[in-house]
């Protein structure tokens, strides 16, 4: 089924939310990956302000293709969210409550996702032009020498997602791979 | 000798990247259409639907398929007849690259020293370039915009030879099981076997480069890939790892002879958004 969504997320929004459904997001979300990641936590650990108060907030790890002249932005999809794993406890404790990405997570990311009640959210790798369309405005708000990798502020309408990681310890990738599942892997094969 | 002209090489490598990074090829898009009749679970199902949706998309609105849009791996064959004007080979791929990249609004992913400073190079360059001298007077030119997601799920293993056949199939397996929904599943997968431990990476790579429908020539071989993937496919992984019966489009094995105490195999995977583009001259 697919929920409609309109940010930013609450706890009643979220309470909401399960494994596998999928969601419209309409709002504001802010788009970073791995250094905007790196000088946000920096900047925690420093004690100083963030460029966004990331508090009740959704974090797209993306960074797009260059912009055509009249078009909002580039290709847009999901970059691996892995890369993110030793930056997103910290800013899940600082309030996050949304993450979009696409792959895997620590389970220190999965343990924080749990105990500050946030969700990790699942955009199709690969579809950065279909997933441009439901980005209506961008707009660089930091780090803007990093080019490709600075931190965006994006309006959405509809983004599509899916839900991998909701508020009850549930993880789309565990229970889908199970389901379907039909053999044991010797994973000692993998030197 | 024939003469190519280096600015016929420059412009047809800028045509090639931004041609790979708007269009998927057919045999790829084939085996995505079947993927989408074939897989069971309904989440994967939207998934594919999304990917497919995506490739009109990109198309009509002149965005391209996937925001990384890659480092720029180019293979040449040279035929040993050719000999290029104007201009060294090299430095004409290059600014090949730095034109497509620019013109077709292309990200700019490559970055200079690679384990500290990481800045940006800016233009995309340099290419990844390997080249093979051939019979002949043409130049062909393959162009593949890899994109990391997939690449850095790449694995290598020198197998004790005695483990033979079963080795490789659950080396092979057990890669992608690890790589699970990072490398943009469904993937294609490449698989290296013999040589030394470079070699069986290259053939990994080159394996991707082959049309998804078409089987490899040794019938011994083109068993073993029909099992890796029937193998690969009970995972359960499925589109995007949100679990299903579609795990690869296809299992592509090259093989060279090695030495008597290896067995190198290499596995090199490719997001389904399987981007190459070739063109002789």
């Amino acid at each position: 089924m697919i929920k409609k969504i309109t940010l930013p997320l609450t706890e009643e929004t979220l309470r909401d939310l399960r494994v596998g459904d999928n969601l419209l997001l309409t709002g504001i979300i802010y788009a970073g990956r791995d250094v905007a990641h790196k000088r946000m936590v920096e900047a925690l650990e420093r004690g100083e302000p963030l460029p966004v108060d990331v508090k009740g907030q959704v974090i797209y790890f993306m960074g797009p293709s260059p912009t055509r002249p009249g078009k909002p932005i580039g290709a847009a999809g999901p970059t691996t969210s892995g890369r993110m794993d030793s930056y997103s406890p910290r800013l899940i404790a600082a309030g996050l409550k949304g993450m979009i990405g696409k792959g895997m997570r620590s389970q220190t990311v999965k343990d924080a996702m749990k105990k500050y009640r946030a969700v990790y959210l699942g955009a199709i790798g690969g579809a950065g032009a279909l997933i441009s369309r439901s980005i209506k405005k961008a707009e660089v708000i930091a780090y803007e020498d990093l080019r490709a990798e600075a931190l965006l502020r994006l309006e959405v309408e509809g983004f599509p997602v899916t839900v991998i990681n909701d508020i009850y310890g549930g993880d789309l990738y565990e229970e889908g791979k199970a389901k379907y599942r039909k053999r044991n892997i010797q994973h000692s094969a993998v030197s | 000798m024939r003469e190519i002209a280096a600015n016929k090489v420059t412009q047809t490598v800028s045509r090639l990247f931004q041609e790979a990074c708007y269009h998927l090829p057919e045999d790829v898009l084939t085996a995505l259409k079947q993927a989408r009749e074939k897989e069971e679970s309904s989440v994967a199902r939207d998934a594919l639907d999304k990917m497919l949706e995506n490739v009109e998309v990109s198309q009509k609105e002149q965005i391209p398929l996937c925001q990384d849009t890659g480092a720029a791996v180019v293979f040449l064959e040279l035929g040993q007849e050719v000999r290029i004007t104007g201009g060294d080979l090299y430095t004409a791929v290059n600014e090949g690259v730095r034109q497509g990249y620019d013109k077709g609004y292309l990200r700019k992913s490559m970055v200079g020293q690679p384990f500290s400073a990481r800045v940006n190079t800016k233009d995309n360059t340099p290419a990844i370039i390997y080249t093979d001298i051939v019979p002949g007077d043409k130049l062909k030119i393959v162009a593949m915009p890899k994109g990391a997601g997939a690449e850095n799920m790449a694995k290598l293993a020198m197998l004790p030879p005695a483990s033979g056949r079963q080795g490789v199939i659950d080396f092979v397996v057990a890669s992608v099981d690890e790589a699970g929904s990072n490398p943009c599943p469904p993937v294609i997968v490449g698989v290296g076997i013999g040589g030394t431990a470079e070699k069986a990476m290259m053939l990994a790579k080159k394996a991707l480069l082959r049309k998804v429908d078409e089987l490899h020539p040794d019938p011994e071989v083109a068993e073993m890939e029909g099992e890796i993937l029937r193998q690969v496919n009970n995972l359960g992984i499925g589109a995007m790892g949100y679990g299903g019966t579609v795990t690869a489009l296809a299992v592509h094995a090259e093989v060279f002879p090695c030495h008597i105490a290896s067995l190198p195999v290499a596995v090199n995977l490719q997001c389904w958004c399987a981007r190459h583009e070739e063109a002789v001259l």
